[in-house]
């Protein structure tokens, strides 16, 4: 930061991974006075590790290898809110829920119905709906059922190519999708049970000119940040405080780039409780931004 | 790698020759070396390098509709790659046979795998096609640069067999 009143600095490499590590997730049940933090790792290896930090000396240890379950690259991993399950989403077109069971991880169930790689997965608010998305240019979301079972709900058809990311808005059952396809589409339920796609953000919408690999939000939901292959972060955000009492879903524009930050593909975005967005990028720099209030 | 190859292949001398020309006291191998910035001289060398090593991987892939390789095609040329040494960046841009030639992708695929497999990890890569020599031109060109494209690619074995045939000639 400019002001150097912060400072990142390295504390530990967590080696183990043999390939490539796509996505990283933070267990958010974790990481309180009793619960040491914990974070899924996923791999061009094929395997998911699950690491803790030892509270006594603050070193992070690999617990659990998720192995001999996804036969190709797995590209992304999301807890569910209530940190008991790991959804992963693997280049072998499925999607493998694992249950925490006493320190041990079980593989419960596999989600199959891509055509191709799946890209992404993520849990809604209250854990109740799964939502992934694939090469095959659809995003599909599931509905959690008792025992385990997962079922199809919707096939999310609109994108024009591979998406790469879908997400869930952080209080309401509003999906959003991003895409090879340079858009980001916001999906949503009418009532009946039907999705639909209810905005897209695109070029014409001041969005972004190639791949949007990412998005985030902040915490109160209002803001959502997107990251392009086209080089810059875009911040949106919604017409009205928090979307709660909003029945127009479609109300998402344009705030405002940020660029000239980042000269290759920026893959990663984040935005912290605290309103820090954090972007990562192919130039294998990590940029640190915080909004002037 | 370096030497050895430069010593072993003298096709590699006379490219650098000829590169280092405005060089006024360049008269043989030994001169020509010693006053050149230890920074060009690699650039240079990886630009040379990835020439001969393009040409000894794509000699034998011949075009599905000529008798041609594409080496007599000029797919690529010397001058087609740009390397910037001081900021681990290496641009290669080939020109497809034909302006809807379907080995586009394979080709730029090839150049890719086998940049990964020989430059050190700090180079960042880009590969393109001459603008204005392919009818889906921007396509290739996002699909060759799409890390997350070009991993799942490189997991599928059919792709991966074709890709190690091209290759082959390279490494022997």
């Amino acid at each position: 930061m400019e002001d150097g009143n912060m400072e990142l600095k390295e504390i530990q490499t967590l080696e183990g991974h043999s390939d490539r590590v796509w996505s990283l997730a933070w267990n958010p049940a974790t990481g309180t006075s009793n619960n040491p933090p914990v974070l899924a790792s996923c791999s061009g290896d094929k395997t998911v590790r699950i690491w803790e930090q030892t509270p006594s000396n603050g070193l992070w240890n690999c617990k659990a290898v998720l192995d001999e379950t996804h036969t190709r690259t797995v590209r992304s991993c999301a807890w569910s809110p209530c940190g008991k399950f790991l959804a992963t989403s693997s280049f072998d077109a499925t999607t493998a829920i694992w249950e925490n069971i006493g320190g041990d991880f079980e593989c419960v169930s596999t989600l199959e119905g891509h055509e191709n790689e799946v890209k992404s997965v993520s849990w809604n608010a209250s854990g109740s709906l799964l939502a992934t998305c694939s090469r095959d240019k659809t995003v599909w979301i599931w509905e959690v059922m008792p025992g385990n079972e997962f079922e199809c709900v919707s096939v999310l058809q609109g994108h024009t190519q591979d998406v790469k990311m879908v997400k869930w808005h952080p209080t309401m059952d509003v999906l959003f999708s991003c895409s090879y396809d340079n858009t980001v589409k916001v999906w949503a339920e009418d009532g009946t049970g039907d999705w639909h796609c209810a905005q897209t953000l695109g070029e014409s919408n001041n969005g972004h000119s190639s791949t949007v690999w990412a998005l985030a939000f902040n915490a109160e939901g209002n803001r959502m940040v997107t990251c392009s292959d086209d080089l810059t972060l875009k911040i949106w955000k919604t017409d009205d405080g928090g979307m709660e009492s909003s029945n127009d879903l479609a109300s998402w524009h344009h705030l405002c780039t940020l660029s000239g930050y980042h000269d290759r593909t920026i893959f990663s975005v984040h935005w912290s409780r605290e309103g820090i967005i954090a972007s990562g990028a192919a130039d294998d720099a990590l940029r640190v931004f915080r909004g002037e209030q | 790698m370096v030497s050895g190859l430069i010593n072993a292949n003298p096709v590699i001398y006379e490219k650098k020759q000829r590169r280092v020309r405005r060089a006024p006291s360049v008269g043989d191998d030994e001169h020509a070396v010693e006053p050149i910035d230890q920074i060009e001289f690699e650039a240079r060398f990886v630009r040379v390098f990835i020439f001969l090593t393009f040409l000894n991987h794509v000699r034998d892939i011949k075009d599905p509709e000529h008798p041609y390789s594409l080496e007599e095609l000029k797919v690529i040329t010397e001058d087609a790659i740009e390397v910037d040494d001081n900021n681990s960046y290496v641009r290669v841009t080939f020109t497809p046979t034909v302006e809807h030639c379907s080995m586009a992708t394979v080709i730029g695929l090839c150049l890719r795998v086998k940049l990964m497999r020989s430059l050190p990890q700090r180079y960042k890569v880009d590969i393109r096609v001459a603008p204005g020599t392919h009818a889906t031109e921007s396509a290739v060109n996002k699909q060759l640069n799409d890390k997350e494209r070009v991993a799942a690619a490189l997991e599928n074995p059919n792709l991966v067999d074709m890709v190690d045939e091209c290759l082959a000639p390279s490494y022997a």
